[in-house]
């Protein structure tokens, strides 16, 4: 295990307004590290694609909380982890094809592709009935503060 | 976002975030305008945009759906190289009536 050097933990009402205050949070959590414009980008497109998904698919736009838990490990890896007390997923691996998508609308289908192309591992775990949890990490190349 | 309408071109002028919550207010004025104006080409000009997730992408593909039904030409303009990527992830690119600007 990884030493954790710095870390918050929020939990935030499922509300789709949050969305960009969730990923402003992680952003200037982030901004610790002097991340590349590029990263931060990364990092906040990733965290919006979880948020999003626990308000639309998790707990489908009834009220519900977002737990939002962030760590910064040595060796400059930001550790996230976005969890809903939502419905659950049936098939994992199925949700995280491209374009695969339950909700119809004008869902894309593509979160899942889209925070793992801008992360470096993205692990989703989930329990039909009890909630998801998205894990991601990404390094980060500018220097951290202890 | 602002409407302009050049003929039969209309381009809507997305501005700030496009997430899951903003997304439902460009779409609904976008499709107003869209229904009212009938235009030949539809522009969706993307260089005021600051931040976009997947919610953009379905932004785009949802309007292609309307585009499609009246011939009108769907326009993805001013995109950075990276949501243009996210974009490409959906295919959109090799669909008949999209074309990248
Ligand atoms: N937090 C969640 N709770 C329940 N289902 C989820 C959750 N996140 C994702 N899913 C399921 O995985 C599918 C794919 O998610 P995603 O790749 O983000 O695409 P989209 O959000 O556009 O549907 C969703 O349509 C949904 O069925
Ligand atoms: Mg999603």
């Amino acid at each position: 295990m990884k030493k954790v050097i710095n870390d918050f933990k929020m939990n935030v009402a499922a509300k789709s307004v949050n969305e960009s205050f969730c990923r402003a949070v992680m952003g200037a959590f982030a901004a610790l590290c002097d991340p590349t414009v590029e990263e931060l980008s990364d990092i906040r497109t990733a965290v919006s694609e979880a948020v999003t998904n626990c308000i639309v698919h998790g707990y489908r736009e009834q009220t519900g909380r977002i737990y939002i838990d962030a760590a910064l490990l040595e060796g400059n890896v930001l550790r996230i982890k976005i969890r809903d007390k939502g419905c659950g997923i049936e098939d994992v691996s199925a949700a995280m094809e491209p374009l695969f998508t339950t909700a119809g609308g004008e869902r894309s289908g593509l979160g899942f592709t889209v925070m793992e192309s801008f992360s470096d591992s993205l692990k989703v775990r989930s329990k039909p009935g009890k909630g998801t949890a998205v894990t991601l990490t990404k390094k980060i190349t500018g220097k951290c503060d202890g | 976002m602002t409407i302009t309408l050049d003929g039969a071109e209309m381009t809507a002028h997305i501005t700030g975030e496009i997430d899951h919550h903003t997304a439902a207010f460009l779409r609904s004025g976008i499709d107003a305008a869209f229904v009212r104006q009938k235009p030949k080409t539809l522009i969706l000009d993307f260089s005021g945009v600051t931040f976009m997730d997947s919610s953009g992408v379905g932004l785009a593909l949802g309007r292609y759906k309307k585009t499609k039904e009246t011939r009108c030409t769907l326009v993805l303009a001013g995109l950075n190289e990276r949501d243009k990527r996210m974009m490409k992830l959906s295919g959109m690119q090799k669909m008949e009536g999209i074309e990248f600007r």
